[in-house]
């Protein structure tokens, strides 16, 4: 199998993670499209380590992981405690932070 | 020509106490504060007395000693030090300064004993006997100093003193600003000084007296140009500090301090240190015929120029001050003539010191009787009830007129003569010049005597005139034994002239008169008798008004405005500087605050458009990043292909 439709895949995949985080507004799915881009990124690494005949891109894949996990614990823990102070995981409703 | 001060061979340690006693007075006085206030005039009166005595064991020494071997110097340290630029912290006595150092101290001690009494209810009196004491100190650093910047030191200090006197009674706006005034025109005569003194080391390499006068006895040096500059700037120094035109017009409202700061300062001491700066300058002069003239000139405006204010003021402290300025353009006038006319400069300027500083302590008596009042006009019929005031002032009175044989005769009478003897037609100017002077004095003066002492009593009422306390009579009582005395034993035989001649006039000849002196003694004294004779008409036939008359010629008008000498230092000094601040002013604010503040306003305005980008929203931060990367990402494509 050509090597390079894992490519389109990947491009997809992030692109799909790009317009969900410029569209939704739910805090969780936004979340959640910034984990698929994460993924979209990781495939491209590994495919093109598969390419390259070489782990460079396997390893950085598993560093991705490993700073993908830390991020979802606090990014998770900051939309918990959001939520519980203002009832609402809606991101338009936290814009105080502006001009 | 001889170094003038090759002459001082001898040395004496004992110099620097003539100095030291009264500045030491001073530091205690004001570093003591109040706990020497109960006995701080008395320490103060003494240690100026001290160096009085002090001075007279050095004439006595002086006396013992032959003509050229009179001058004493004392080193007392290495001041600076610089390259070839030497200078030594040392000082000078010779027949010169002996005789300020005896006016100085002698008159300084009177006035010391005067101001007890004087400044008895003032609760400063402490304040004063220290600034009193500092001015002693000063003055006497000035003739002391053997180089010019020696001198300079004591110049400056004289003008500290001047300016912290003056404004005694600071609480009084216009006592302060009296002494910004004198401090102001004092400042403009030191940069003529300092300029002097950097032209005497540009060219001859040395700042001393005795370093200048060998450098300007050179043949090469001879009329050139620097001489002239170097005399024309010490002109302008002597102008500051001795109220001569054109910088005059501090001296009127320097009457703010208190009396005997009028008698001590602007009367017998400070004002005469632009006469002593250029008859101690003499070897620069005698080789600099153009500043000479300029002195002569200078002079012979301030005498008029004086004597003409003097006749319209109505303040008895500014009419005296105004026939100061004009007996200091006398002394000026024979200074400025050379070899011939400096030592009746000195001479005039000793009888003034007495006769001057008795009149005034006698108007500071009638001010001390009469509630301080000053106006003349509220004055009148006091001889019965001061006396003693009466007949001192009188003897002033008829000293500064120059009637014979009181002071005043001797000196004036001699600078006419040596004027008149200038030779051609400047003499003759000069000389009618101070002739009239003489006249007018003799109106102004008279004018003073009648309005305050005789006629009717024209006081306010609650005013009970009445004779000052012993300690004031006493000194005023020695002034006018001097006004008495003092014209005859220095004029009789020359004695002046013969003791002052190694250090001023040295080998020179007195040319035959060309007009007689007895000629010009009866012209002096017609001219006394014309003046007297108007002012009797004027102010003795004729009531004096109390209030003062309105519909008075211009020149009276004139006069009483100071001849506009301040309107003239307004229109021509002040408001150009004014006006150049003004425009100065709106420059900055349009240009330059434009510039400053229109780029904040720029960068300001910018601001607040760009930062509604800012708008809190996730989605579009995230659009702006993702753009971001899109960007980056497409230029290293392009860089790529």
């Amino acid at each position: 199998m050509n090597p390079s439709n894992y490519l389109f895949v990947s491009a997809l995949l992030f692109t799909i993670g790009a317009l969900g985080v410029l569209t939704r507004r739910n805090s969780i799915v936004i979340f959640m499209c910034i984990e698929l881009m994460l993924n979209a990124a990781n495939l491209s690494f590994v495919t093109f380590a598969r390419i390259q005949g070489n782990l460079d891109g396997q390893v950085i894949a598993f560093f991705t992981m490993v700073v993908a996990a830390c991020e979802v614990v606090i990014g998770l823990a900051i939309i918990v405690s959001i939520y519980r102070s203002r009832r609402s995981a809606s991101v338009d409703d936290v814009n105080l932070l502006k001009f | 020509m001889d170094s003038a001060h090759a002459l001082a061979a001898g040395s004496s340690s004992l110099l620097v106490w003539l100095i030291a006693l009264p500045a030491l007075g001073a530091a205690i006085l004001l570093l003591g504060g109040r706990r020497t206030d109960k006995w701080g005039h008395l320490l103060a009166t003494g240690l100026s007395g001290a160096a009085f005595v002090v001075g007279i064991v050095e004439l006595i020494k002086m006396l013992g000693r032959s003509g050229d071997k009179r001058g004493v110097s004392q080193i007392l340290f290495t001041w600076i030090n610089v390259g070839n630029f030497h200078v030594e912290a040392g000082l000078l006595l010779d027949q010169l300064s002996i005789c300020f150092v005896l006016l100085i101290t002698g008159v300084g001690t009177l006035i010391h004993i005067y101001s007890i009494t004087y400044m008895e209810h003032d609760l400063d009196r402490r304040r004063f006997f220290a600034y009193l004491n500092f001015f002693i100190a000063a003055m006497l650093l000035l003739v002391l100093g053997n180089s010019y910047l020696n001198l300079y030191v004591g110049w400056e200090g004289v003008g500290l003193a001047s300016y912290l006197l003056i404004g005694f009674w600071n609480q009084k706006p216009v006592y302060a600003t009296a002494a910004k005034k004198a401090f102001v025109a004092n400042r403009i005569g030191d940069f003529g000084l300092s300029i002097a003194i950097m032209i005497s080391f540009a060219t001859f390499g040395s700042v001393s007296f005795d370093g200048v006068a060998a450098g300007a006895g050179k043949v090469s040096n001879l009329h050139n140009g620097a001489l002239t500059a170097l005399g024309a700037m010490l002109l302008l120094a002597a102008a500051g500090k001795s109220a001569q035109f054109p910088l005059q017009s501090w001296l009127g409202d320097a009457m703010a301090g208190p009396t005997p700061v009028s008698a001590l300062i602007h009367a017998a001491t400070m004002v005469t240190a632009g006469v002593y700066l250029i008859v101690r300058s003499n070897f620069i002069f005698d080789h600099a015929p153009t500043a000479r003239l300029l002195v002569v000139i200078v002079g012979v405006i301030t005498l008029l120029f004086g004597a003409i204010i003097g006749t319209a003021k109505d303040d008895i402290k500014k009419a005296l001050a105004a026939s100061t300025m004009s007996q200091i353009g006398y002394m000026i006038l024979a200074a400025g003539l050379g070899p011939a006319g400096y030592a009746f400069a000195i001479m005039h300027l000793l009888t003034h010191g007495f006769f001057k500083a008795g009149m005034f302590l006698g108007a500071g008596s009638v001010m001390h009787g009469m509630n301080d009042e000053v106006d003349m006009r509220k004055y009148g019929g006091l001889r019965k009830f001061m006396p003693v005031t009466f007949v001192t002032f009188g003897i002033g009175y008829l000293a500064i007129i120059g009637v014979p044989p009181f002071a005043g005769f001797f000196s004036k009478d001699k600078i006419i003569e040596v004027a008149f003897n200038a030779g051609g037609a400047r003499g003759i100017i000069i000389g009618s010049a101070a002739l009239l002077g003489a006249a007018i004095t003799a109106f102004y003066m008279t004018r003073i005597m009648v309005m305050t002492f005789f006629g009717k009593a024209r006081w306010s009422e609650g005013t009970h005139p009445h004779e000052s306390g012993k300690l004031m009579l006493l000194p005023m009582a020695i002034l006018a034994i001097g006004s008495v005395g003092a014209g005859a034993l220095l004029a009789i035989g020359s004695s002046l002239q013969n003791w002052l001649e190694p250090v001023v006039s040295r080998g020179f000849i007195e040319p035959a008169p060309r007009i007689s002196p007895l000629v010009v003694s009866a012209l002096a004294i017609a001219a006394v008798a014309i003046g007297v004779a108007m002012a009797y008409v004027k102010y003795v036939r004729a009531p004096i008004p109390e209030s003062v008359p309105t519909n008075v010629s211009v020149f009276t008008r004139a006069a009483r405005r100071d001849l506009y000498q301040d309107a003239f230092n307004e229109i021509v000094f002040m408001l150009p500087g004014q006006y150049l601040t003004r425009a100065l002013v709106f420059v900055d604010r349009v240009f330059i605050d434009g510039a400053v503040n229109g780029l904040g306003a720029l960068f300001g305005g910018a601001s607040v458009r760009v930062r509604r980008i800012q708008t809190g929203y996730v989605r579009t931060y995230a659009m702006f990043i993702l753009g971001g990367a899109a960007i980056v990402v497409a230029a290293m494509l392009a860089a790529r292909l």
